[in-house]
């Protein structure tokens, strides 16, 4: 109050000529202001600046001297960058729908479950508050060959061929995959239980009066109430996979992305170029490049849960 | 009472300021966090301090994964260091973007530097200037399982002396199981840990190459020496089933485990290998080939002085440098650290040499080559990338020899611009 009063003062009376509201107004964007510019300091300015390093050659030791598109250019000619692109839409592709789906059932049986129901949910949570690093690394020494491999020793007793799993092309992104579902999963079955919650249970009881079957019920009811809770997930779990780092930077430190780069996402092909290789301009444009396909992606998403 | 005790303090700190700040000059020195690296400097600057009192050192140390891009922010902006340690494979980058400077030849005589230290410190040298001067000095060895050696009815003291021993030797104490999935390893192969070195300097020498042309920056290993060399390596998993590249993830798990009767690595883990009770090791030189040629793959981070120095500061500088280089330094910094002298007389005394574990490793320092990596992470992912063509996608060697020779030759123009 005695703030006020002093402005009052200082300012000679164009505080108190001002009607409630402009003060109101007043009052509430300088507090705005704070978060605001906070936030235009920390995301908005070093991301324009981002802009202005991919149209240079920057390196950190030498100075950076403007090379226009030459970075992007590169990166359209880069073998690699295509074979990372295609990794990052694999992780989406496979990692989006199938964390859903096993999400969604776990969810929907467990709704029905009174026995230990927030034990078992706990369990399922669990996964996702270890630490990604602690996880992958658990986890890449699941996947050894014998003698220390846990699943291979499993496959070897029934008299099955070892896997090669993280030694191999092919094998190597579902097996990274894998444990970054798992992780997820625990989060997702959260939100499906408080949409499934969130469904009037009248709907149910006159559908069961009606004579509906279960599968009809889950696919008339359920899954068209459940809709604005599974755009989120389905936003959130993309955004999720696109950015994917960590799990696969740890499962395979030695070779990060191997082998033959056949797990490497583009985050992780953004962190080698700009803080091994220090070629920060070109790592700028990858990061340019991340942001359209990341800003391209939420905007469909966004275009499409509108039109519901 | 409490305040005139008080002023008096802060009166004595004024004057002890004041009275140091004219005498003594303060210079920073930064090296990266490893414990008994930090130990061993922390001694160093003490006794160096005492013989010259007009100097001060403050120790700077950070994590290794941002010391380069600290050290290059710092001087940069004009702060940070005026001694500094860097891995002699920055040495172009920190030229390149004048964070150091080169040695004074009056301070530095180039002609004492060649005759007193190890070859290897080339590297450190660009026209006539020498750019620093490395403390010590790590080089590769053979470590062997001598439990392994005896179970395999080996001589656990007679290990392998050429290539074609080595392959003998692993073929005797690799185990497998009833399916002939590996148990316990013979050799080690891993491209990620040491292998990718000892392939590209010893290896490609051995079967009559050289890795590179003009001072390394062209790659000339895509000839028949090249491929002699890859296919041999590939062969220890592919014909001769003595190891698995991931095997036990990396190959030092292996051996520490004692699930690897060989495996290739530098004197920087002896340290970690020093604390396996379960069975006794041993070291040698790295194996010959059948005409007894040898080589090594040696490396050192060396101490510089940044172009921040000016004036007094930079003759205290150069006093540290050479007094961190000295015989008496390396001495300190072998018994603390366990690293190789990079003098030769102080490195090469018999008892040195006649040394269990140090003998193999300075013995290599006599022919090592050392290699001017443009980007080390990058060129060794090249190599990586080169096995696992032939290991896992079963490319045929030649071909893989050639993309890898290509895509390297590439990593070492584009640093050239």
């Amino acid at each position: 109050m005695s703030a006020v009063s002093h402005r009052e003062a200082a300012s000679g009376g164009l505080w108190s000529r001002m009607s409630l509201g402009q003060k109101q107004v007043i009052w509430a964007w300088s507090f705005l202001a704070v978060p605001l510019v906070f936030y235009v300091v920390i995301r908005f300015w070093p991301t324009f600046q981002a802009f202005y390093l991919s149209a240079t050659d920057w390196t950190i030791t030498k100075p950076a001297a403007f090379v226009g598109l030459e970075n992007y250019w590169r990166l359209f000619e880069d073998p690699l960058f295509w074979q990372v692109f295609r990794n990052t839409f694999m992780y989406l592709i496979l990692g989006t729908p199938i964390s859903l789906l096993i999400s969604f059932v776990v969810a929907y049986y467990l709704d029905r479950v009174r026995f230990m129901h927030s034990f078992i949910r706990a369990l399922y949570f669990l996964p996702f508050l270890t630490t990604a690093a602690a996880m992958a690394w658990v986890w890449r020494w699941f996947y050894q060959p014998v003698p220390i491999g846990v699943i291979n020793d499993v496959l070897s007793s029934f008299g099955i061929p070892q896997q090669p799993f993280l030694r191999s092309t092919s094998q190597a992104l579902p097996a990274v995959l894998a444990p970054a579902v798992w992780a997820g999963l625990g989060f997702q079955i959260i939100i499906f239980l408080a949409g499934l919650r969130a469904i009037p249970v009248t709907y149910y009881e006159a559908a069961r009066i009606d004579g509906l079957s279960e599968g009809a019920i889950l696919r008339r009811i359920t899954l068209p109430l459940l809709k604005p809770t599974l755009v989120f997930l389905v936003v959130f779990s993309s955004i999720g996979f696109l950015r994917i780092f960590d799990q696969v930077y740890n499962i395979n430190t030695n070779d990060p992305g191997g082998p033959l780069n056949s797990t490497k996402p583009l985050v992780l092909m953004i962190y080698q170029t700009a803080f091994s290789s220090y070629e920060m301009g070109y790592a700028a444009a990858q990061t340019v490049v991340l942001f359209v396909i990341l800003l391209v992606i939420s905007l469909v998403q966004l275009r499409l849960m509108r039109d519901r | 009472m409490r305040l005139g005790h008080m002023l008096a303090s802060v009166a004595l700190g004024f004057a002890t300021l004041a009275s140091t700040g004219a005498k003594a000059v303060e210079i920073e020195y930064w090296q990266y966090v490893f414990d008994t690296r930090v130990k061993a400097m922390n001694q160093l600057i003490a006794k160096f301090q005492e013989a010259n009192r007009d100097i001060k050192v403050k120790q700077t140390t950070f994590p290794y994964a941002d010391y380069q891009t600290k050290v290059a922010a710092a001087i940069l902006a004009g702060q940070g260091p005026d001694v500094v340690q860097l891995f002699y494979g920055w040495t172009d980058n920190f030229i390149a973007g004048k964070m150091i400077r080169p040695l004074r030849a009056e301070a530095f005589p180039v002609a004492e530097i060649q005759r007193d230290f190890f070859p290897i410190v080339s590297a450190m040298k660009r026209g006539n200037d020498y750019y620093g001067l490395p403390t010590a000095v790590r080089s590769l060895a053979l470590f062997y399982n001598k439990k392994a050696f005896k179970d395999a009815g080996l001589d656990p003291n007679n290990p392998p002396k050429t290539i074609d021993e080595l392959v003998a030797a692993a073929e005797k104490t690799v185990k497998r199981d009833g399916s002939g999935n590996i148990v316990s390893a013979g050799m080690t192969l891993d491209m990620g840990g040491q292998d990718h070195q000892w392939w590209r300097e010893v290896l490609i020498r051995q079967f009559g190459g050289a890795p590179y042309t003009e001072n390394d920056t062209k790659v000339a290993y895509n000839d028949e020496a090249g491929l002699k060399a890859l296919t041999f390596y590939t062969d220890l998993q592919k014909k001769h089933k003595v190891g698995q590249a991931g095997f036990m993830d990396e190959g030092q798990a292996a051996f520490r485990a004692g699930l690897a009767a060989m495996t290739i690595d530098g004197t920087f883990r002896l340290g970690s290998f020093g604390t396996i009770k379960a069975f006794e090791w041993g070291v040698t030189e790295l194996p010959a080939n059948a005409q007894g040629v040898r080589s090594n793959y040696a490396s050192y981070f060396a101490n510089a002085i940044t172009t921040k120095a000016e004036g007094e500061k930079l003759a205290a500088a150069e006093k540290f440098l050479k007094y961190v280089s000295s015989p008496e330094a390396m001495k300190v910094w072998m018994e603390v650290v366990g690293e190789l002298p990079a003098r030769r007389d102080v490195a090469l005394t018999p008892e040195n040499v006649a040394h269990p574990v140090y003998g193999p490793f300075l013995k290599g320092l006599e022919y090592a080559h050392t290699t001017l990596f443009k980007d080390e992470a990058a060129q060794r992912q090249v190599a990586i990338d080169m096995a696992n063509r032939v290991l896992i996608g079963g490319e045929d060697p030649k071909t893989s020899l050639a993309k890898a020779a290509e895509a390297e030759q590439a990593i070492i123009d584009r640093a050239k611009r």
